[in-house]
């Protein structure tokens, strides 16, 4: 069959969401609502100290002050937050010494997502604390990590172990009172990961968090901080995906970076959260704040593939405070059916001779709206900065939709700043040379689609790259193609 | 082999192949000749399959079977490969992964298992060698800035990667340079056997005193006006194509 528009958004309608299925795992869950006795309860429960308890009403306290942003190039039905319940934990959660002991139903979970826990097993040096519905319920490789001094457990442990820097750092780089997102997350967090690498220390395996909405009705609040001491480098790997719901699921996480001096931090997220049926009902709202703090020299990458959710709000963003630091943004955001995008990073350039690189990939299909919003700012002090963009947006069919809003604002006479953006379509001649090299037509989107993101694939820690190209593929079967 | 009988095709509802009828059998060269917008790119894509053209009358079987459902990947996974007069770009995917996925996607169709890595590397060593192609090439992205005769070896290449049993070059020798229309047609020479077969559309004799046909065709608005041996060429090129729409004409 040769492709023409008609057949391609055909395809497209058909795609349903292949990971669309619900563990049913006993929860704890808080009636639904949220008042400061909900913000009080959700501290008790997970028995924390009164500054903690006294850090979220205060965020709580700003958030009821805030409305919600309405810039983004998108629109959706704003949720109800007296409508959602605010803590979920499964029942079942003893801390387990290897992933055998783990639920066999959470196994079969991951079987599912095609990252059977045999696989992981395999991958050695990949060390996976599995988030589920918000609180941890398996930690392995904890002990390699212990003897470098490395920290790697639930943000909850982490506020029971080591306080003196959850206390010193959370909140640092995402204030509680950054946006309206981020005083919801602050007030009712309900866990997430943290990671400590100590001065000097070079973590000697990926770090790997998978999240997964599990819940009907249970918005997910993740938390997550990861501080580089000095001189350390870390690889940190964030996947989630979350199953099929009817009505749109709240998701507002935190990531907090914090690279001292001469550190690096690699951040890197896959993301299949569910995106709506073909109607454009149902999916996850992903409002997400994600920041990292550069000192002297220190550099931070995120790199991040997003396919799912229904609406995206996502900028991954880097200070760039101290001299000679270094932020880079490499991105794929792939939206299709009704699903909305609006995704980029914020460069903020505060120290001297500081380096930023941008590079994002839009892929739209369907009725999609996918916009690149990004922000370089060039402050006063920061001599010699300079910053490199490039854009590019592959559109599939006629309906969807691909925007670049790129905003540069310097305050200094020496930045130096390049910006570039393309957009092309996948033409019926590539398709058609493709088919004619025994490649059909899905295979041949999926190719073209790879070969579009590849600088960015590059990017990504070999463990991860394959299952990124899987759900490139996988997002596009049937669906870009 | 390949069976073309009363084929009508056309784009738009403009008619473009008005009842072409063609037989080639294993073993043996056609050499399709005429002029600019004849019809012998469409009748090359149609062969192959493409979708844009309609095929309002006539049969094409290959092997004995009617081909004129099966789409263009099923068409290639039967051993029609298409030399495109065009090559297409395609950013970001390397000859070699594009010709690893092809090769697989053939496999698969077929029942095989991957090809092995060795295997696939060994095949890329020999056929590059046989087209003289430098292997730092066939990591760059699919035609994406090759020159005009880069791409035309590129597609040669790729013939030789997947041993098809109909070949149709569709001016392969335009864009090369002297040298490289020599080891293309030594390479496509190489190629043949008695149970495979090639079509050569070309405007130039010369192509042809490197691939030798045993047949040449004359294709005007649409229809096969003259078939000959190789001296049809020379005559061509020495005359022009005048006198063939007279003759047609009366
Ligand atoms: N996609 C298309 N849309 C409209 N007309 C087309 C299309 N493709 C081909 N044609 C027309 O069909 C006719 C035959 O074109 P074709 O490319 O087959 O000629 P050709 O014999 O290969 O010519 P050349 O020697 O220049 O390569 C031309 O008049 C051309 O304009
Ligand atoms: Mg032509």
């Amino acid at each position: 069959m040769a492709y023409t528009e008609e057949e391609l958004k055909k395809e497209l309608e058909t795609k349903e969401y292949e990971y669309g299925f619900y563990t049913d795992i006993e929860s704890d869950t808080l009636p639904v609502g949220l008042n400061e006795d909900i913000v009080r309860a959700i501290s008790l429960k997970k028995n924390e100290p009164a500054w903690m308890t006294e850090w979220r009403l205060e965020a709580y306290r700003a958030w009821t002050q805030m409305e919600e942003p309405a810039w983004a190039n998108v629109t959706y039905e704003k949720p109800d937050f007296q409508a959602i319940s605010y803590y979920s934990a499964p029942m079942k959660k003893p801390k387990y010494e290897s992933l055998d002991e783990v639920d066999p139903e959470l196994l079969d979970t991951f079987k599912k997502l095609g990252i059977s826990v045999d696989e992981q097993k395999k991958l050695a040096g990949v060390a996976v604390d599995i988030v589920m519905d918000s609180v941890s319920v398996a930690t392995t490789f904890k002990k390699t990590l212990a003897e470098k001094g490395i920290i790697f457990c639930s943000i909850s442990e982490a506020i029971q172990e080591h306080p003196e820097l959850v206390k010193k750092y959370i909140g640092t780089v995402v204030p509680e009172r950054d946006n309206f997102y981020a005083a919801l997350n602050s007030a009712v967090f309900s866990d997430g990961s943290f990671c400590y690498i100590p001065k000097g220390v070079r973590c000697p395996m990926e770090l790997s968090t998978y999240f997964r909405i599990n819940q009907a009705g249970t918005g997910q609040f993740e938390r997550t901080l990861v501080i580089a001491d000095e001189g350390s480098y870390v690889s940190y790997l964030e996947g989630c995906t979350a199953p099929t719901r009817d009505e749109n699921q709240l998701h507002a996480a935190v990531v907090e970076l914090i690279a001292l001096d001469d550190a690096e931090i690699k951040y890197s997220t896959v993301q299949n959260w569910y995106p709506g049926n073909k109607e454009g009902k149902g999916g996850v709202f992903n409002f997400v704040t994600k920041r990292g703090l550069c000192e002297k020299n220190a550099k931070i990458s995120w790199t991040q593939v997003e396919t799912g959710s229904a609406v995206t709000w996502k900028y991954p963003s880097c200070i760039l405070k101290g001299d000679n630091s270094v932020g880079e943004f490499y991105s794929i955001a792939v939206t299709n059916n009704y699903q909305q995008a609006d995704t980029g990073t914020k460069m903020i350039h505060l120290g001297k001779n500081t380096k930023s690189t941008i590079i994002s990939k839009g892929i739209s299909a369907g009725k999609s709206q996918n916009s690149y919003r990004g922000l370089v700012q060039v402050n006063s002090r920061a001599d010699n900065a300079r910053n490199f963009s490039q854009c590019d947006s592959l559109l599939m069919g006629n309906e969807c939709g691909a925007h670049t809003f790129p905003y540069i604002e310097t305050k200094n006479k020496t930045a130096q700043i390049e910006h570039e953006a393309t957009t092309s379509k996948i033409g019926e001649d590539q398709i058609f040379y493709c088919n004619q090299r025994g490649i059909d037509t899905e295979k041949a989107i999926a190719l073209i689609v790879n070969g579009f993101s590849k600088e960015v694939l590059n990017k990504l820690p070999m463990e991860f790259a394959v299952e990124a190209q899987k759900l490139l593929e996988i997002s596009l079967e049937g669906s870009v193609g | 082999m390949l069976k073309i009988e009363n084929l009508h095709a056309s784009i738009d509802d403009k008619e473009i192949l008005r009842g072409i009828n063609l037989e080639v059998k294993p073993g043996e060269v056609h050499a399709i000749m005429g002029p600019n917008g004849s019809g012998k790119s469409t009748l090359s894509s149609v062969i192959a399959g493409n979708e844009d053209f309609e095929v309002t009358d006539g049969k094409i079987s290959f092997l004995e079977e009617d081909i004129a459902e099966l789409a263009p990947e099923e068409r290639a996974h039967k051993g029609i490969f298409l030399s495109f007069q065009y090559p297409v770009e395609i950013p970001g995917v390397s000859v070699t992964n594009f010709m690893k996925t092809a090769i697989n996607e053939s496999r698969r169709a077929q029942g095989l298992e991957d090809m092995p890595a060795n295997e696939m590397l060994k095949k890329i060593r020999e056929k590059s060698e046989l087209l003289e192609i430098d292997r730092k090439f066939l990591s760059r992205s699919l035609n994406q800035g090759f020159s005009g005769g880069e791409k035309k070896r590129n597609e040669i290449f790729q013939m030789a990667m997947l041993e098809p049993k109909l070949a149709i070059l569709d001016e392969t020798d335009s864009g090369l340079d002297i040298d490289a229309l020599r080891i293309v047609s030594d390479g496509v020479n190489r190629l043949k056997s008695k149970d495979n077969a090639v079509v050569v559309i070309t405007h130039y004799q010369r192509l042809l005193e490197y691939i030798v046909p045993d047949y040449v065709h004359v294709l005007l608005n649409g229809r096969i006006v003259k078939s000959g041996g190789k001296e049809l060429a020379l005559e061509l090129e020495e005359k022009g194509y005048d006198w063939i729409k007279q003759e047609v004409a009366v």
